[in-house]
């Protein structure tokens, strides 16, 4: 009965998934399909969750549904109307789009059933409990991310600081919001302090937990979104110039801490058994004050103007 | 017995809920409908929570699901009053 019961909710999660992916993908008002777009990913992290992911769930509400939902919100902020263009496709260019789109279904599916079947020897959850003991914490999923295959992690976080300076390059923030009501003003009083603890406490808990460095770099982006849209125009970012060694401390020191251990005959990123766990906290606060610096920039959209004219009181990254 | 009440809580939770979102769908013009949802999902989160926090069985479980309940409380209050303050501004009150 339980069973059926667990059965019916995910066949109307997957039907719902389906029907929102569609539907935000096939309105013609752009706003629409934005706030469509969350409801899509906020039902993703619910599948995430019943598929018993929780790291994903949580990165996947965090900045799948919530900082990519207000980062199109913030693009189409300044468009004077929110329509797509009708789409001025030819006949055969249509046929060609379609026979592209079901090949590339074929693909994936393929992909998909391979992954299904793959045999036993190949999977690699074994190995990662099987050696967990040695990767200085105890959440599988920060020991793969941190450790085994911390190099990847490396390389994602040099992709989030070139995809910033992309977003940098592109000139001044837009200008910010006007100074907010004492309703929404008094929620981000209380909200923002809440989300830099929330965010600290989800980096922490990342050892032995879900959670880790994106998650909390993610809370803590929130946490400036919220500020930029309560009139603080610099979104609680400390001054460019403190800002620019925040956006790459992550990378820096992920990069230093890997050629040191280099440099002293370990090899690269071979965490000494001992010092892992503590290297991997250093390396995730400083990955986390990236990430959250540099999804704040993307958000902000650059530089922002008007410099240092804020008040200290209402600078987020220093309660 | 505290199945029971935990059961009972929950279905008028879902109740709200329910009523809310019919409010939602059935009531004429942006104010009246705010109105609908955010009263009485707030009411039926709240019954929500209070039933499984008394299934969930300890006492840690049960206070962050009340905090939970507060900050939807908090958040949702927010933006009803937003999204009020901004049909008025604009006299879209469709």
């Amino acid at each position: 009965m339980n069973a059926l019961l667990w059965t019916l909710l995910d066949l109307l999660l997957a039907a719902m998934l389906l029907g929102l992916g569609w539907a935000a993908v096939a309105t013609r008002d752009l706003k629409r399909g934005v706030a469509l777009f969350i409801a899509f990913g906020l039902l993703l992290a619910l599948a995430w969750a019943r598929l018993r992911a929780p790291d994903l769930a949580l990165a996947e509400a965090a900045i799948g549904a919530g900082l990519a939902g207000a980062l199109l919100l913030a693009a189409l902020r300044d468009e004077p109307r929110h329509e797509k263009p009708a789409a001025a496709h030819s006949r055969a260019g249509l046929w060609t789009l379609n026979l592209l789109s079901v090949l590339l279904a074929v693909v994936v599916a393929w992909a998909l059933l391979c992954a299904l079947e793959m045999g036993e020897g190949l999977r690699l959850a074994g190995a990662v409990t099987d050696h967990i003991g040695q990767s200085g914490v105890s959440n599988p999923v920060t020991a793969v991310l941190l450790n085994f295959r911390a190099y990847d992690t490396l390389l994602e976080l040099a992709v989030i600081l070139s995809a910033v300076l992309g977003v940098l390059a592109l000139g001044p923030a837009r200008r910010g919001y006007g100074l907010p009501g004492p309703v929404l003003g008094g929620l981000i009083r209380w909200l923002v302090p809440l989300l830099i603890v929330t965010a600290g406490y989800l980096l922490w808990v990342g050892a032995h937990a879900p959670g880790g460095a994106f998650q909390a770099g993610a809370t803590l982006a929130a946490a400036a979104v919220l500020l930029r849209l309560g009139g603080v125009d610099r979104a609680g970012l400390p001054a460019a110039a403190v800002s620019r060694w925040l956006l790459a401390a992550g990378l820096l020191v992920f990069l230093g801490v890997g050629l040191s251990l280099a440099g002293l005959g370990y090899g690269f990123l071979q965490y000494p058994a001992g010092l892992a766990g503590g290297l991997i906290l250093v390396i995730e606060s400083a990955a986390t004050l990236s990430i959250a610096v540099a999804l704040a920039l993307a958000y902000v959209g650059g530089w922002s103007r008007s410099g240092s004219t804020q008040p200290d009181s209402t600078q987020g990254g220093s309660h | 017995m505290i199945d029971f009440i935990a059961i009972v809580l929950i279905v008028t939770g879902i109740g709200f809920f329910a009523v809310g979102s019919i409010g939602l769908l059935r009531l004429p013009d942006l104010h009246s409908r705010l109105h609908a949802l955010t009263k009485a999902d707030n009411l039926g989160l709240g019954l929500v929570t209070l039933g499984t926090a008394l299934l969930a069985g300890s006492l840690a479980t049960a206070i962050k699901l009340l905090l939970i309940w507060l900050l939807v409380l908090a958040a949702s209050a927010a933006s009803a009053n937003l999204i009020a303050r901004h049909a008025l501004e604009r006299g879209d009150e469709r």
